[in-house]
């Protein structure tokens, strides 16, 4: 699952991007919304005073949506992380790696 | 790393207790503080065996691994962590302070494989671009351990001294140092924690046999998840099975079973005897050699319902057990 939190965790480590290497742009994405309960509060800081209807579209977002199929791209070097069936590859080739 | 870990790691039992007990461990090295939502990186997460104690024990996680085969089982286990594919040797794209902590089982050991003559395969540079990006995701403070299988003394001295270089503080924990079987090495790094404050945990001592004395550590954990007659609580009982029958209704996943009084282990034991009661009428119809036969194919029917009831374990063994012992 890429939950848009765990997005939000991602950057570039190809050899050398070192700057604007985040956040990776999504292309090509299926969403799924996905049921799970927990972190958000603890996760994002969030100023107590929010009200509940705000956090909830929140969480919507953040954690019951995922990516299930799609490409993340680095805005810096353009290397394609390709996502399959939820699953993000974040191999690198030789000649990529620092 | 070999594609054909799956079958062996996520089928063995004992494999999967030493698997399980090592979690406990190091999530007990690690020493979060308690009643506190954490978020963890899960090294070589493969089938997903650690992450679901994770889950169990409330920390959300992500997991990452080289082989896509152990990932599909985990897809299969509905883990809840996020997984990723990823050689740890190329380094990891967290972003700083991204994990609460770190565990790692049985997985160190794989980096101080060369696979090419690359310069960035080679164990050293591999080791460093793992330490160090690793250190950098980690909170500070932050810990992260790794039980390891390391081959020589040399091996160790090479990994801590990566380790330190990167920033870590820290070294190894040995358990059961003088048991051949039970000895088991941990390497705990910390990340910050202000100039020596976090000081070195000491490994378990004592025989492997001295199951009592010497584990007192892990018993703690264990003495409440402990019944009655002395076994550990199955984590698969009839609450859980309740919660995730709940799940997939939630989700909309048609043909959930019925909640009944017979749910777990029940509706396995009422399947069973109706099962083993088609087994007594078929073989007194026919006659003793045809037996063996029938008895086959009645286990793979009482196997198939069992799976159908309970996907996660595998009831063959058990069956075979009941029938060859007690028929």
């Amino acid at each position: 699952m890429v939950r848009l939190i765990t997005h939000n965790l991602l950057a570039c480590h190809v050899k050398g991007c070192t700057s604007n290497n985040f956040p990776l742009e999504f292309k090509d994405v299926q969403l799924v919304p996905h049921e799970s309960w927990g972190i958000l509060r603890y996760r994002t800081k969030l100023p107590r005073c929010l009200d509940d209807d705000f956090l909830k579209t929140l969480h919507h977002v953040l954690l019951e949506i995922h990516v299930e199929e799609g490409i993340m791209i680095c805005p810096n070097c353009k290397h394609n992380y390709p996502i399959s069936n939820g699953i993000p590859n974040m191999l690198l080739a030789e000649h990529e790696i620092g | 790393m070999a594609t054909s870990r799956p079958k062996k790691y996520t089928k063995n039992t004992r494999n999967q207790q030493i698997q399980a007990d090592m979690t406990y461990r190091a999530l007990e090295l690690l020493n979060l503080p308690p009643d506190e939502p954490a978020f963890l990186l899960d090294i070589g997460c493969g089938s997903g065996l650690s992450g679901e104690i994770l889950d169990e024990e409330g920390y959300i996680w992500a997991g990452v691994d080289i082989a896509p085969s152990m990932l599909e089982v985990a897809l299969e286990r509905e883990v809840e962590g996020d997984l990723f594919l990823q050689d740890i040797g190329q380094g990891f794209g967290f972003r700083p302070g991204s994990f609460d902590g770190a565990i790692s089982i049985s997985v160190l050991q794989w980096l101080l494989n060369a696979e090419t003559s690359h310069p960035t395969s080679s164990p050293p540079h591999r080791l460093s671009r793992f330490f160090t990006t690793l250190h950098s995701s980690l909170r500070n403070p932050s810990r992260a351990v790794f039980q390891f299988y390391p081959s020589s003394d040399d091996q160790i001295q090479l990994i801590t001294s990566i380790a330190q270089k990167a920033g870590f503080g820290g070294g190894i924990v040995v358990d059961y140092p003088n048991s051949k079987k039970a000895k088991k090495v941990f390497l705990c790094l910390y990340v910050g924690g202000g100039g020596g404050a976090q000081q070195l945990p000491e490994g378990l001592d004592g025989e492997e046999a001295v199951e009592d004395g010497g584990k007192a550590r892990f018993e703690r954990r264990r003495e409440r998840e402990k019944t009655k007659n002395g076994k550990r609580k199955s984590i698969k009982d009839k609450d859980w099975i309740l919660k995730k029958k709940e799940l997939y209704r939630k989700r909309g996943k048609e043909g959930v079973p019925n909640d009944s009084k017979f749910t777990g282990p029940q509706a396995e034991a009422s399947v069973l005897i109706y099962f083993m009661d088609l087994f007594l009428f078929n073989s007194s119809i026919l006659h003793s050699e045809e037996v063996p036969a029938t008895g086959d194919c009645v286990f793979r029917l009482i196997a198939d319902e069992m799976a159908l009831q309970r996907s996660h374990a595998d009831p063959l063994p058990v069956l075979h057990f009941f029938c060859y012992n007690v028929l």
